[in-house]
């Protein structure tokens, strides 16, 4: 039971992050109609501003002092961040709690990211061929991954998580069982509850405000919403924006979890398109689930009892139900009939 | 049955002396060594055959790659287990990735579209990583599949002594290193292309069109599409096969990163860059991009340098500086900019390019331009 109960909350951090990159995906999937390949990327290039953010606050000033010498004999170095130079403690809090705090720089750097892409590239592709729109995404991707490489270089650049998250919570105490049977690592519960938290924010968008309803109207028949004299065009390439802000505060909040490298975009991006297909194509809570079940489903087939059954099955498990999903119901869990279904 | 229409004998002709005579006119562009040219061809069969699908029938496969790795696999335990002559080899390569194909594409055709593209994507992507974890006494996981001193090579022990180190693939006792290599790539270039010809010309290659332009129709006729496009898939795997048994041929290991999908991807480029379901394109984009690759991957910022010392001081290390960038390691920078900018600009990638300037010419050359535009069929 307990072993169950602890591989279901580990499901729980990966799911989250699927998700969110789906439901961005899905997003521009159902407002524009493009399908965009360069959709990982942008979770990458969030992770990089949790990096971006993490050197600049720490860029440090050296002084040398005389008086005291290191175990070389050399004079010893000290060195202070600035942050801490003009703020005392509290920039020492910015510093450590870096990774939180770089949200609110990936927030206006996605949003342009995402507006400048839709109208600078992805506008030019509405009317063209599905295929046409995966190329030159794709092409996209491979750029602006390429770009990242020549700044900040082909290792993974590994990013802590604040001194206080850092541990592990007793997760069975909370529940009444009895201490350290169900652990579970801060960071991820926190990753948790903010791709929660994310995820609640986009639907009350959608949900509650004008802004939302005119665009939910018009996923479902542009045409007649622009015919009301309403821009709908503008309302979408804001759409894109946001779904650009919600991979990459995915992105930023993941960084402690994995040392973001380049090519991190290109590897979630095929897992979060076969969650879109098994979701179904269009439908922002299908996304949802299916982001969360294949977490789930992924971390119970790395179970080591399931691998003796089935070698191999953690590797390509995921590719397995979007193999079975498409071939048997291949408007996915929760797509809406008609949409995509051939 | 092997006859051609008397254009298409004429372009073959042209073609292959182009092909057999690469030794000669890439040696200017300095790039006639052997390594080379054999990836020229190599890659241009895989584009070849990728144009087959693609370009008839209109389904975009992300997967591809996956055929090319089980290729390579199959030709290099043919090297180990039986004989290091390379006729077995390559046949084994085309018949297994022909029937890897005939799996994935049985399941994978009952959808069209983007659907199609991920459910081959996810297929190559299982392969990939199967190759990489559990069929490690088959692939040799991270290290790749290589010779070793011990193979049993059953055939060749019986008629030859062992030879001292390690053996290379030979055909007919001529080892297929060098320029040897080069020429047998070459050959099978050359009757791909002829294949692919024959297919261009059939009435199964106008059925693959029809499919193309609209499914929906050709069902209606009564017309069953799904052995046309199983057939086509089927024989691009073949092709895909074919150059990853070629490449294992002319550099006897196998890598799992062969069949990852930015491979995949890269085929999808060539054969777009060279311009889709036209038959020369699919080989002038292969050859532009191998060629492209190999040149500004040795590019470095000494070079660069030396190539930019014309311009002034402050300016030329800015130069250099930038474009630095776009060389070396920065080369897939420049790949994915030409991606973008071809999809965006030239749909029809390079022949149509040349079409249209051809046609430019044409109309300036008449004294009075046509002027009128071409009858646009009514939707």
């Amino acid at each position: 039971m307990n072993v169950i109960f602890a591989q279901l909350l580990n499901g729980l951090d990966k799911g989250g992050a699927y998700a969110l990159i789906a439901l961005g995906l899905t997003l521009v999937f159902g407002t524009l109609g493009v399908v965009n390949f360069a959709h990982g990327a942008l979770f990458m290039l969030g992770a990089f501003c949790a990096v971006t953010f993490r050197y600049l606050i720490t860029l440090e000033t050296v002084t040398v002092d005389p008086e005291k010498l290191s175990p070389w004999g050399a004079p010893l170095e000290i060195r202070t961040p600035l942050a801490q130079n003009w703020l005392g403690d509290f920039g020492a809090v910015l510093i450590d709690y870096s990774v939180p705090i770089s949200i609110l720089l990936a927030i206006p750097v996605m949003l342009v990211i995402g507006v400048v892409m839709e109208r600078g590239l992805i506008k030019h592709f509405y009317r063209r061929t599905h295929a046409e729109q995966i190329l030159v995404t794709f092409g996209l991707a491979i750029v602006l991954q390429e770009i990242v490489r020549s700044v900040f270089g082909a290792n993974p650049i590994p990013q802590p998580a604040p001194q206080d998250l850092r541990g592990a919570a007793d997760f069975g105490v909370w529940l009444g069982m009895a201490p350290n049977v169900l652990t579970y690592p801060l960071w991820r519960l926190v990753y948790f509850l903010f791709s929660i938290g994310i995820i609640g924010a986009v639907f009350a968008f959608l949900h509650f405000t004008t802004f939302g309803m005119v665009v939910r109207a018009g996923m479902v028949d542009r045409e007649t919403v622009g015919l009301i004299g309403i821009d709908i065009g503008r309302r979408f390439t804001i759409m894109f924006g946001i779904a650009a802000v919600v991979a990459g505060l995915a992105g930023v909040m993941y960084t402690p979890l994995l040392p973001p490298n380049y090519h991190l975009g290109m590897d979630f991006l095929v897992l979060s398109f076969v969650v879109v297909v098994v979701g179904g194509m269009g439908s922002l809570p299908g996304a949802v689930a299916a982001g969360f079940l294949l977490g789930i489903l992924q971390s119970f087939a790395s179970m080591t009892g399931v691998k003796a059954i089935i070698p191999g099955i953690d590797q390509i498990i995921i590719y397995l139900v979007a193999v079975v999903i498409l071939l048997v119901r291949p408007r996915g869990l929760m797509g809406r009939r008609g949409v995509m279904e051939s | 049955m092997f006859s051609l229409a008397k254009k298409d004998l004429l372009s073959l002709g042209v073609f292959a002396l182009i092909v057999l005579a690469m030794p000669f006119w890439l040696s200017p562009l300095g790039a006639a060594y052997p390594a080379l040219m054999q990836k020229l061809a190599i890659f241009a069969i895989f584009a070849v055959g990728f144009n087959i699908l693609f370009g008839l029938t209109g389904y975009l496969s992300f997967g591809h790659a996956a055929f090319l790795g089980i290729g390579s696999y199959t030709a290099v335990w043919s090297f180990k287990l039986l004989t290091m002559n390379v006729v077995p080899a390559v046949v084994f390569a085309v018949v297994m990735s022909g029937v890897f194909a005939l799996a994935i594409g049985y399941l994978s055709l009952r959808r069209s579209g983007i659907y199609f593209s991920i459910l081959t994507l996810a297929f190559a992507q299982m392969s990939y990583s199967l190759a990489y974890s559990v069929l490690t006494p088959i692939t040799n996981g991270e290290t790749g599949l290589l010779l070793v001193q011990g193979d049993p090579r059953v055939l060749d022990a019986l008629f030859a002594e062992p030879r001292q180190g390690l053996p290379v693939p030979t055909l007919l006792g001529l080892d297929m290193s060098g320029y040897a290599g080069f020429y047998f790539c070459a050959a099978m270039l050359v009757i791909a292309f002829y294949l692919s010809q024959k297919i261009f010309a059939s009435p199964f290659g106008l059925a693959l069109r029809g499919i193309k332009s609209n499914q929906t129709r050709m069902n209606y006729t009564g017309f069953n599409t799904r052995p046309y496009t199983l057939a086509a898939f089927v024989i691009s795997g073949m092709y895909a096969g074919l150059a990853g048994g070629l490449l294992a041929v002319t550099d006897p290991l196998a890598g799992a990163e062969r069949m990852q999908w930015t491979a995949s991807g890269e085929v999808v480029l060539m054969t777009i860059l060279g311009g889709v379901g036209t038959l020369v394109g699919p080989v002038v984009g292969a050859w532009l991009i191998k060629y492209l690759e190999n040149i500004f991957s040795a590019f470095n910022e000494s070079i660069l340098q030396r190539f930019f010392s014309f311009l002034p001081d402050g300016l030329d290390t800015f130069v250099v500086t930038v474009t630095s960038k776009f060389v070396g390691d920065g080369w897939h920078l420049t790949l994915g900019l030409m991606f973008v900018l071809v999809v965006a600009f030239l749909p029809g990638g390079i022949m149509e390019g040349i079409h249209r300037i051809v046609r430019s010419f044409q109309r300036r050359g008449d004294r009075e331009p046509d002027g009128s535009l071409k009858a646009q069929p009514a939707e």
